[in-house]
C-alpha cells in the first residue's frame, strides 16, 4: 500500500500515524478497513475525522489507542511507537490516552454504582488510598457539571442520556490523559443535549490542556470543535486542512459532495437538486486507484489507474484528487 | 382550519401507563394537512411527535389511552372498524419508518412485499403487479429493478432498503404519506437522495406528507408548514418560511440555536439549552419549556399557555412572553 501522508502544520506532534493499515477478515475474504493513513496531530489541537459509515474511521481511531492491532504501520504517541508496546509497557502509556464512545449509556456497566465507575481507572492505576480515589472522583464529577454527592451512590439507568455522556468523560478524563479519541460523542444525543455536550468538551480540553481525535459524521459538529478536518473515504484520507478553509474551499469532490448534503435549517437555502450518485461501495473490494471514482463526476481512466496521494493543494491544506476543486 | 383538510388531529391525548405512573405523551394536540401539502413535525427524543403519527396511524401499543379526533378524508379513524381500517392503512395512509427493517419482512423476497402489497389494495394479476412493482423500484432509484425483486431486505444496503420502503408505501398512490425519522438512520449523502426522493414523489402524485424529524435543517427547504413539539404539545406552528424568518417561541429559537453552524468559526462556543425536557410522568402546571427557558416568569410556572394564534393566523405559538423585538433589535 501506498503511503499517504500529510504533514502537520505544526511540528510538535503529539500523535503521528504513519502509513496505518488495518485489515481484517470476513469470512474467507479481508475488509480493507484502514488502507494507509498517516496524520500528525499537534499538542492542544483538535483534529475532526469526517466519513460515513464504513469509512474506517472509528477502526482508525481504535487502532490509534491500539484497542484494535494495526496490520501494518506506525503510531507515535509524544515519541514512543504505540505499536511495539505490549503487555504492561502498553498499559502503562495508555494512561495517557483515553477513548470515549458513541452510546454512553450503553458503555456505563449498568450494575455499577457512578462513583465506582469513574474510580475504576484509578483502581487499575494503582490509587491505593480510598480517601484520595474519593476525592479525586469528587473533583471530576464537578468538573463535568454533575453534583458528586447526587450521583455518587447511583446506577447509570437514573440518568440520562447526556448526563451518562457527562460520566464517560469524567471516567475519561479521572487519569489526566493527554490525548482523547472521541469517537462519535454527541450523534446519540438531542440537539439541546448535544450543545452542553460540545461546550463541555471544549471547556474541559482548554482547562486540562487536552488534545483531541474527534470522530464524527456530522459536519457542523466537526467543523465546531476542530482546528483541522480530515476527511476520510472508504480507508483512506480524501483531504486534510485547516477547519474554516476546507469548508470554504473544499479540494475534494467528495469533501464538497459532504457539505452539499447538509441539510441547511434555512428554508431559503433550497435543497441542491444535483442528487449524490451511488453508494460507496464495500470495503471488501474497494475500486482501483481513486476509492471516491465510482461516485466521482470527474472520474476519468487516470482515476482507475492511478491512486492519488495527498498533496499541498494551499498552505495547509493537502488532498489526495488527481482533479481537485482549487 | 377549513374544510379542505384530508387530515384534521382534533384535541387528541395520548396516554400510556407506566410502573411509575400515567405518562402523557401527546398533550391535547390539533393538527391539519392539507391536500397535497407537506407538514414537518419537529421535536426532541421523548416530545410525542412518534407517539401523534401513531395515533394518526391507530398503530399504538395496546396500552394506551386515545381520545379525541382524527379526521382523514372524511372519515373519522378513531370510529372505522379494524377491518376498514386496515384496507385505509397501506392504500390511502402510508408510512416509512425510520429503521426501513421494521417494515420490510426478513424472510420474504422484495418482490413478494411489493406484488403482495399491490394485490391486496389494487386487485391486480400477478403479471401486471409484477411489472409495477419494476416500474416503482426504478421510480425510487433502485439500479436493476427487475434483479432486485428475487433478493431479500438483508441484501440491500440501508440506503436501498429504505428505497424499497418508500417503493411500498407509495405503491397504491396514497393520499398521505407519514415520513418517521426516514433519514436518520442514514449517512449525510444518502440522507439527501432520499430526502429528494420523497419530495420528488410528493410533488409528482400530488401526495400530501408529514415528515416527522428531531433536524431543522431537515424540515426547513422542504415542508410548507412545520410544528414544533415539546414535552408532548405543539408549541409551534407556522408556515415554514415564516417559521425560519421570526421564531416565537423561545423553544424554537433555542432549538436552532443549539445546531453548530457551518458558517460559525472553530471553537464557537453554542448557545445550549440549560436543563433537559421535564418527567412525562410528572407533569409541570405551567409552561413545559418554562424551567429551561431564558424568559420565563412567575406566570410561567403557574399557568400554562395555550397555543394561539397572534397577527397572522398561520402563526401560532404557546407563549406568554413570545420572542419579540429581539430579532428585530439584532438586525
Amino acid at each position: 500500500m501506498m503511503p499517504q501522508s500529510a504533514p502537520s502544520i505544526s511540528s510538535d506532534a503529539l500523535l503521528e500515524v504513519d502509513n496505518l493499515v488495518v485489515e481484517y477478515p470476513v469470512g474467507s475474504r479481508i475488509v480493507h478497513a484502514v488502507s494507509g493513513v498517516s496524520l500528525q496531530i499537534a499538542r492542544g489541537e483538535t483534529l475532526g475525522l469526517v466519513g460515513e459509515s464504513g469509512c474506517g474511521k472509528s477502526t482508525l481511531g481504535r487502532a490509534v489507542l491500539q484497542l484494535r492491532r494495526p496490520t501494518a504501520g506506525r503510531v507515535l504517541f509524544d515519541g514512543h511507537d504505540l505499536t511495539a508496546m505490549q503487555g504492561d509497557v502498553l498499559r502503562l502509556m495508555r494512561r495517557r490516552v483515553q477513548l470515549i464512545f458513541q452510546d454512553p449509556i450503553a458503555s456505563l456497566n449498568p450494575r455499577r454504582k457512578i462513583g465506582d465507575i469513574v474510580a475504576e481507572p484509578l483502581v487499575i492505576a494503582g490509587v491505593k488510598d480510598p480517601e484520595r480515589r474519593r476525592q479525586l472522583v469528587y473533583e471530576v464529577l464537578s468538573a463535568v457539571g454533575l453534583d458528586p454527592t447526587l450521583v455518587v451512590g447511583r446506577l447509570p439507568h437514573e440518568f440520562s442520556g447526556g448526563q451518562c455522556q457527562r460520566i464517560c468523560i469524567a471516567r475519561a478524563l479521572i487519569l489526566n490523559p493527554e490525548f482523547i479519541v472521541c469517537d462519535e460523542p454527541v450523534s446519540a444525543l438531542d440537539v439541546s443535549i448535544r450543545a452542553q455536550i460540545l461546550n463541555l468538551l471544549e471547556e474541559m480540553k482548554a482547562r486540562f490542556g487536552l488534545t483531541l481525535l474527534f470522530i464524527a459524521h456530522d459536519l457542523a459538529v466537526v467543523k465546531a470543535v476542530s482546528d483541522r478536518v480530515a476527511v476520510m473515504y472508504l480507508g483512506r484520507l480524501c483531504e486534510v486542512g485547516p477547519s474554516e478553509q476546507l469548508f470554504a474551499r473544499p479540494a475534494h469532490p467528495y469533501t464538497a459532495l459532504l457539505i452539499e448534503a447538509i441539510p441547511m435549517p434555512d428554508p431559503d437555502v433550497r435543497p441542491a437538486e444535483t442528487v449524490p450518485v451511488g453508494e460507496p461501495p464495500s470495503p471488501i473490494a474497494p475500486p482501483s486507484g481513486c476509492r471516491f471514482r465510482t461516485r466521482c463526476p470527474r472520474a476519468d481512466q487516470r482515476c482507475s489507474d492511478e491512486m492519488p496521494e495527498l498533496r499541498a493543494v494551499a498552505p495547509g491544506q493537502f488532498v489526495a484528487c488527481h482533479h481537485p476543486l482549487i | 382550519m377549513n374544510g379542505n383538510n384530508l387530515l384534521s388531529v382534533e384535541d387528541v391525548v395520548v396516554d400510556l401507563p407506566t410502573p411509575r405512573g400515567n405518562l402523557r405523551a401527546v398533550d391535547h394536540v390539533g393538527l391539519t394537512v392539507g391536500a397535497g401539502r407537506t407538514l414537518g413535525i419537529v421535536g426532541e427524543s421523548g416530545c410525542g411527535k412518534t407517539m401523534l403519527s401513531r395515533a394518526v396511524l391507530q398503530l399504538l401499543p395496546k396500552k394506551a389511552k386515545l381520545s379525541g379526533r382524527v379526521m382523514f378524508d372524511g372519515q373519522d379513524l378513531l370510529q372505522l372498524p379494524p377491518e376498514k381500517l386496515r384496507k385505509l392503512r397501506g392504500r390511502s395512509l402510508a408510512v416509512v419508518f425510520q429503521d426501513p427493517m421494521t417494515s420490510l419482512n426478513p424472510v420474504l423476497t422484495i418482490g413478494t412485499q411489493l406484488i403482495e402489497t399491490l394485490q391486496e389494495h389494487l386487485e391486480l394479476d400477478d403479471a401486471a403487479a409484477t411489472r409495477r412493482s419494476v416500474e416503482l423500484l426504478a421510480a425510487v432509484g433502485i439500479p436493476a429493478p427487475e434483479q432486485r425483486l428475487a433478493q431479500y431486505p438483508h441484501q440491500l444496503s440501508g440506503g436501498m432498503r429504505q428505497r424499497v420502503a418508500i417503493a411500498i408505501a407509495l405503491s397504491c398512490e396514497p393520499k398521505l404519506l407519514i415520513a418517521d425519522e426516514p433519514t436518520t438512520a442514514l449517512d449525510v449523502t444518502i440522507q439527501a437522495q432520499i430526502l429528494d426522493l420523497l419530495a420528488r414523489e410528493q410533488r409528482r402524485r400530488h401526495m400530501a406528507m408529514i415528515i416527522i424529524t428531531h433536524d431543522l435543517g431537515v424540515v426547513a427547504g422542504r415542508t410548507d408548514e412545520v410544528a414544533v413539539m415539546y414535552a408532548g404539545r405543539v408549541v409551534e406552528r407556522a408556515p415554514t418560511p415564516a417559521l425560519f424568518k421570526k421564531m416565537r417561541m423561545p423553544y424554537t429559537e433555542a432549538l436552532l440555536a443549539a445546531l453548530p453552524k457551518l458558517d460559525a468559526a472553530p471553537h464557537t462556543p453554542l448557545p445550549a439549552i440549560s436543563g433537559r425536557p421535564p418527567d412525562p410522568t410528572r407533569p409541570l402546571k405551567g409552561c413545559s419549556f418554562s424551567p429551561r427557558c431564558r424568559y420565563a416568569v412567575a406566570r410561567c410556572q403557574n399557568e400554562k399557555p395555550a397555543l394561539e394564534a397572534t397577527e397572522t393566523k398561520a402563526h401560532q405559538f404557546a407563549c406568554f412572553h413570545p420572542i419579540e423585538a429581539h430579532a428585530d433589535a439584532n438586525a
